[in-house]
């Protein structure tokens, strides 16, 4: 590495500060990372303004981490921005990845989104049906807000990325993995997912299988899981068959489930197919109607398959209506 | 025409939001807001999903407090099946309740607040950040770093996943505390106890009496309060009835199912977040007027300790009393959010000293039976930004049909836009600022937390 410090940003899109959180929780090698790189823009934590970031040249910025989806037009804009002042752009993040739980808001529209939050809650006291406006006249001038688009998507969806970091949020331990590649120059070649494994979850898990089958879903809350054996041998959807490893099965510690958020597999774009296929597999029927019709009991299917992933499946959103 | 002056984004605060002020002619604040651009839309996605997963769903509302949406939702998933968990599950999750609370105040504390007094609201805006400080003060910087980091560690030793935790289920708790993890952690609280009454003794003597001015008139603004206490007014940040104080310290106590009859929701059509206001005051009318507010009320630290009679752990009672022998109750000094904190933070670490110390903490019965049927359920805890309000309605099969949500920042909007007002006004006159006099406006609004 050369004698001149990097230069770092961390930026936040739609998201939840968790991102931040998981950052900073690589503890005491911040006080590392400080040693080695200047953080020049992190808002959580920081007090650089845009208008500092306007006024970089292009390219002055080592890597820009990205946090959180696309869900408004500040969000695009400001992606836009670091995309053009920074050699390097990171997809921190299962929402910047693949568009994350706020992707969930591809199954609906804006319109439907207003309307639920500021008329039909129940709460909301609004008689003159006011919602709020991208422009507002004062005296002084004009006030404006971004815009809250239909769909959301993904960061690569929105800018070219270059690595890309899964998890909701990424375990710190592999963060750091990955401030160290950064730092000694050694990462892999663009397009890459870093900090996580190739392989699937399950394959890490070490929870016992013995190619157990089912005949029934079972939810989570309704019963007691055994801690030692496999969810889906017990019946309870675990999404490890079709996510990628890394996280250190933090859910499955806490005997809990997978829910997805390190992602697809690589060479598998869309999660909810792979679970699918997985989940057909670990049913007791040869029966092409029975396997049917046990799919059929599991409730919400595609809130368990895209819980994370909507935004990046091939599914993308729901087809809109017709307005 | 007069001159909007833009402060975007605002920092060391969680969230997207600038602040604008309006300058008349004669280049006085005519008018400042702060405006706040997310949305995501929960109430809207959330239908359809099954209650069970909502806990593991809403904690994406927050980051930086998972844990308190993630509780706050299980207890309202527990209400629309009718279900109770058994006293220990009870437990384990009050236990994760105030653990979790103490990293978050560490960073709060230390990390976002701290550099605009340890180094000055006026230093180079640069360096005025954790860098600065430790910096500044490398011994204590790393005393926190390591402080904060046992106190997150200790949780993650236990649960597994920290942030978006997992561990509450509908009826209890995902997983016990050993014998071996209890005696650990007991070690490792005594030490974070000892750490949080240094923190609260050097922010008492040595942090805010250089700034007593800046107390005592930065953003003040009269409102009234929320919080949560017990059946005997003790201060409690995981179960109890809510309290919504005036500002003249009356206050009604209510269940958390009349959030309705006393909570409204007003919209402004130039921000994002809804401005929660009380119903019942000022014949229902909302108004941000400074001298003549209606129906604000605030939420967090200081509002919780406003509200509350006594608190229900020693050295933390004892700072109460220092407090208010000092401000009353209630005070309306929005700077002492901060000390507010710290009273808090003691608290913490003495509940989880008293939780660690009962022997039921360790039971193995934490699980009661859930059956599914067609509900509504009302689950509220104490986020350490305010009280978070979640309101489900779910069908026969236990799919979500509806859902309310009012959280913890949010029930702050309109009382931060006024600070941010009544900050410009008092400080901007004649035109002129410089980049000081907009740290002190964003001071008032990192008082809040959001
Ligand atoms: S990926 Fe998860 S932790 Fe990160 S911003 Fe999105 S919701 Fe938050
Ligand atoms: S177990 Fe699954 S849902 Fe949980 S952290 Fe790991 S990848 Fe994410």
């Amino acid at each position: 590495m050369a004698d001149e410090k990097l230069r770092v940003a961390m930026f936040w899109g739609a998201a939840c500060g968790g991102c931040d959180v998981a950052l900073l929780d690589i503890h005491e090698h911040i006080l590392d990372v400080i040693e080695v790189a200047d953080i020049i823009f992190w808002p959580c934590a920081m007090d650089f303004k845009f208008k500092d970031v306007e006024a970089m040249p292009d390219e002055h910025l080592d890597l820009t981490f990205y946090n959180g989806a696309i869900r408004n037009s500040e969000n695009e804009h400001i992606a836009k921005l670091l995309r053009q002042k920074s050699k390097l752009m990171a997809a921190f993040g299962s929402c910047s990845h693949m568009g994350g739980i706020p992707g969930l808001g591809n199954f609906h529209d804006r319109k439907s989104i207003f309307e639920t939050a500021y008329l039909n809650t129940k709460s909301t006291h609004n008689p003159d049906k006011v919602f709020p406006r991208t422009e507002f006249e004062v005296p002084e001038g004009k006030l404006t807000l971004p815009e809250i688009y239909d769909t959301v998507k993904t960061l690569n969806q929105t800018v070219p990325v270059d690595y890309f970091i899964p998890g909701c949020p990424p375990n710190p331990e592999q963060i750091w993995i990955v401030i160290q590649a950064v730092a000694s120059g050694k990462l892999p070649p663009k397009g890459s997912t870093v900090g996580a494994s190739d392989k699937a979850l399950c394959d890490e898990c070490p929870r016992k299988k013995t190619e157990l089958k089912f005949k029934q879903f079972k939810r989570r809350h309704l019963v007691h899981p055994d801690p030692e054996v496999c969810f889906m041998e017990q019946g309870i959807v675990c999404l490890g068959a079709a996510t990628r490893a890394g996280c250190g099965w933090r859910c499955i510690q806490s005997n809990m489930p997978c829910r997805g958020c390190y992602g697809p597999l690589p060479n598998a774009r869309d999660q909810g197919a792979k679970m699918l296929t997985a989940i057909a597999s670990h049913i007791d029927s040869e029966d092409p109607e029975e396997v049917e019709r046990i799919l059929d009991t599991l409730p919400d299917p595609a809130g368990y398959f895209y819980r994370f992933g909507l935004p990046l499946s091939l599914l993308h959103r729901r087809q809109r209506r017709n307005a | 025409m007069g001159k909007m002056i833009q402060i975007q984004p605002v920092t060391r605060i969680e969230g997207h939001s600038r602040v604008v002020v309006e300058l008349d002619d004669g280049g006085n604040v005519s008018d400042a807001r702060f405006h706040v651009f997310a949305l995501r839309g929960f109430e809207m996605f959330c239908q359809g999903r099954p209650v069970e997963e909502m806990p593991r769903i809403v904690n994406r509302i927050c980051g930086i407090c998972p844990w308190n949406h993630h509780l706050a939702s299980v207890k309202a998933t527990d209400a629309v099946f009718g279900v109770t968990p058994p006293p220990a599950a009870v437990k384990l999750r009050r236990l994760a309740q105030h653990m979790a609370y103490i990293p978050d105040k560490l960073l709060h504390f230390y990390f976002l607040a701290a550099p605009d007094f340890v180094l000055g609201p006026d230093c180079d805006p640069s360096t005025r950040n954790v860098i600065g400080i430790a910096k500044a003060n490398p011994e204590l910087a790393r005393k926190v770093v390591r402080m904060r980091q046992s106190a997150a560690m200790m949780l993650e030793e236990w649960l597994g996943k920290v942030i978006h935790p997992v561990a509450a289920v509908t009826g209890g708790f995902s997983r016990p505390l050993l014998e071996k993890e209890r005696e650990k952690f007991l070690e490792g609280y005594k030490e974070q106890l000892e750490f949080a009454k240094f923190t609260i003794a050097f922010a008492r003597e040595e942090v805010f009496p250089k700034y007593t001015e800046a107390v005592e008139s930065l953003g003040v603004i009269k409102t009234g309060f929320i919080g949560t206490v017990t059946e005997d007014g003790t201060h409690d940040i995981y179960d109890g009835k809510l309290r919504l104080m005036k500002p003249d310290g009356s206050y009604d106590d209510f269940s958390y199912e009349q959030y309705t009859d006393h909570i409204g929701e007003h919209i402004e059509a130039w921000t994002y977040p809804k401005m929660p206001f009380a119903k019942k005051w000022a014949s229902g009318e909302f108004s941000l007027d400074l001298d003549e507010p209606k129906g604000i009320y605030r939420s967090n630290a200081l509002a919780r300790i406003n509200v509350c009679d006594k608190i229900g752990t020693p050295e933390a009672q004892k700072e109460l009393d220092l407090f208010r022998e000092k401000y009353g109750r209630p005070t309306q000094l929005t700077l002492l959010y901060h000390w507010a904190r710290l009273i808090e933070l003691v608290n913490n670490c003495e509940t989880v000293i008293q939780l660690l110390e009962d022997p039921e903490i360790t039971s193995r019965e934490i699980r009661s039976d859930v059956q599914v049927k067609a509900g509504r359920g009302v689950g509220c805890v104490e986020a350490p930004r305010g009280t978070l309000i979640h309101d489900y309605t779910a069908d026969e099969n236990g799919l979500i049909s509806s859902v309310n949500l009012i959280v913890g920042t949010t029930h702050n909007q309109a009382p931060i836009n006024m600070s941010v007002k009544k900050a410009a006004q008092d400080l901007i006159h004649g035109g002129e600022y410089d980049q000081g006099v907009l740290n002190r406006i964003e001071m008032a609004i990192r008082a809040y937390d959001p």
